[in-house]
């Protein structure tokens, strides 16, 4: 696992970026933050490619810049690998030769463990079909492939992305996602990831960092930084809903059992080895509540759960923050029923969940 | 009809070729830093390159002779040099040449860095590739259309020129007696016949390379987006 250390500053007429912060590498972590927050000029200091900035910023036990000593190491002495938001593939190269360009010109040396194998490349993101082709006759979904093959093939010790998938529609992104899922477990290579779309975060990350105004205003686990209301204005709400770890257990009649705490949720079957931990994502209006547990009902999944938090907001609603075995839940309810059912703070109630939105991620631990 | 004198055809080929070697040696350098400065310098240097596109030949054949003569501060230079005098010889056509032709190999190789941008340029040094190792791996033949305008629009207008060379070269057989100006000279002494054949060669000659050209752009893959 490497750190990446930076004390930075960089100012660029009204905009001004202050980032001060060791970042552990480790799987997906996310820099988010919404358009104009300073990102891809965080990630261009990094590679080197934003000259202007003044500090440090060091990987592992290596200085990449250090304005003070002088040192700034140029952009293709970093061992980083750099998938940019537009593709940027080699018009004038096939898809192969792109490849080859880059591991031609490999960061490997001795002193890293195994060179990264140009056919575990292709085959972990299908590329087999694309080598003989033009960059610019690929779908934008296939040429980010081809970005990220080409990037990880120079044996980077840390993979940037700038949202790579800003450019795709819904559909293609779901396409996308599992690849890059799957970079960080086949090829340990810790990638920063860069976007503004939290649902991006929810799905791939297992640390985030909230950067706003160039400045870093929150780190750590996705779901404590995501669950903090002071930070919604900076991160949107998730659409209303919270993140639940589950571990996957049999599957039958279709349904897979995922078990949270001390409960079991029945959810349309996953491909998933049992045993492994997944993340679910639950939207609070998803989420009923009931004081007594209910029987004859269509809605399968009941939790326990204890009522942490109400927020009465200006609407007819309320929400409600549950505490399911340590775990955090939301649920939206109108404030009719907070009044009627007499909810409060502390009580035990059922969480009726009719529909869980499997977020695929399979957790490193 | 007295035998045909091919040795300005020749000659012609020469200066050419020689020029638009110096012109690409000079010129890429050149075009590549306007491509990419932020110098507050940009504008007075694109003016100077395109000067000879609106300058009269005979003006800028003017100060060449006066630049490029013994008594001229590179014709001095010359002679100390090489003992032999830059105006009125090949060598010094070939300055002139490339001065002359100057915006015609340096604007489409601006335009064509230009059209590359910072980003291919950026990608490849995260890739590894040092600055000289992008220049001949990416941006060069990212920009290979206009290093062939530029080859060829050299070529031709250099194969054209007339009044500067006159100016500076004059029209000694052998040294600096180009085909525009065997040409002129035949319509002076009314000799149409030999003016027709060279006249006709040179038209032939330009439509040929500038068809092929354009066949060539067309067959280019980077067309095809």
């Amino acid at each position: 696992m490497a750190a990446l250390t930076v004390n930075l500053s960089l100012s660029l007429g009204d905009f001004s970026l202050k980032v001060s912060e060791t970042l552990k590498l480790d799987g997906v972590t996310a820099l988010f933050g919404p358009s104009g927050s300073g990102k891809t000029t965080f990630l261009n200091i990094l590679a080197g490619l934003e000259k202007r900035s003044v500090g440090t910023v060091s990987l592992g036990g290596e200085t990449w810049q250090d304005t003070k000593r002088r040192i700034f190491v140029p952009p293709y002495s970093r061992r980083l690998g750099y998938v940019f938001q537009d593709d940027r593939l080699f018009p004038h190269l096939s898809v192969e030769a792109n490849l080859l360009f880059s591991q031609k010109r490999s960061h490997y040396s001795a002193r890293t463990t195994q060179p990264i194998k140009e056919e575990d490349v292709i085959k972990s993101l299908e590329l087999t079909s694309l080598l003989q082709r033009s960059p610019k006759s690929l779908s934008r979904g296939e040429q980010q492939r081809v970005a990220m093959g080409r990037a990880l093939l120079n044996n980077p010790e840390v993979l940037l992305m700038d949202e790579p998938l800003s450019a795709l529609d819904m559909g293609r992104k779901r396409e996308i996602i599992p690849y890059i899922e799957r970079l960080a477990n086949d090829f340990c290579i810790p990638i920063l990831y860069v976007t503004h779309n939290v649902e991006e975060v929810a799905r791939l990350a297992d640390t985030m960092a909230l950067l706003a105004n160039g400045r870093i205003a929150a780190i750590g686990d996705i779901t404590e930084v995501l669950e903090r209301t002071d930070l919604w204005p900076l991160t949107g709400r998730l659409e209303a809903g919270a993140i639940l770890q589950a571990t996957v257990g049999d599957t039958k009649n279709g349904m897979t059992s995922l078990s949270i705490a001390d409960e079991i949720l029945r959810i349309p079957a996953i491909e998933v080895i049992p045993g492994t931990r997944v993340r679910l994502r639950v939207q609070a209006k998803e989420v009923a509540l009931a004081i007594q547990r209910p029987d004859n009902l269509s809605i399968r999944n009941t939790l326990t759960a204890h009522v942490l938090k109400i927020d009465l907001d200006e609407t007819v609603f309320a929400e409600l923050l549950l505490d399911v075995g340590g775990q955090h839940l939301r649920s939206r309810v109108t404030r009719e029923a907070v009044e009627e059912l007499m909810l409060h703070e502390g009580q035990q109630v059922f969480a009726l969940i009719k529909s869980v939105a499997f977020e695929g991620r399979l957790l490193i631990n | 009809m007295e035998s045909l004198d091919l040795g300005p055809v020749w000659l012609s080929l020469q200066l050419a070729t020689v020029t638009v070697a110096v012109l690409l040696v000079i010129g890429t350098p050149l075009a590549w830093w306007l491509a990419f400065t932020r110098s507050r310098f940009k504008p007075g240097i694109e003016a100077l390159v395109a000067l000879p596109l609106v300058l009269p030949p005979t003006v800028l054949g003017f100060y060449l002779l006066i630049l490029l003569g013994p008594a001229g501060a590179i014709g001095r230079f010359w002679v100390q040099l090489t003992d032999t005098a830059l105006t009125f010889s090949f060598s010094g056509l070939v300055v002139a040449s490339v001065i002359y032709s100057f915006p015609f190999a340096v604007q489409p190789l601006q335009n064509a860095f230009e059209g590359v941008g910072r980003a291919p340029l950026e990608a490849a040094a995260t890739l590894g590739a040092k600055p000289m190792d992008s220049f001949f791996s990416v941006a060069s033949p990212m920009a290979i259309r206009g290093y062939i305008t530029a080859i060829v629009l050299g070529f031709a207008h250099t194969l054209g020129e007339f009044g500067v060379v006159l100016m500076v070269g004059g029209n000694i057989p052998g040294a600096t007696r180009v085909i525009s100006i065997a040409i002129y000279e035949h319509v002076e002494t009314l000799s149409y016949d030999q003016a027709h054949i060279l006249s006709a060669g040179l038209l032939l000659l330009s439509f040929f390379v500038l068809l092929g050209v354009y066949i060539f752009n067309r067959r280019l893959p980077l067309n095809r987006i």
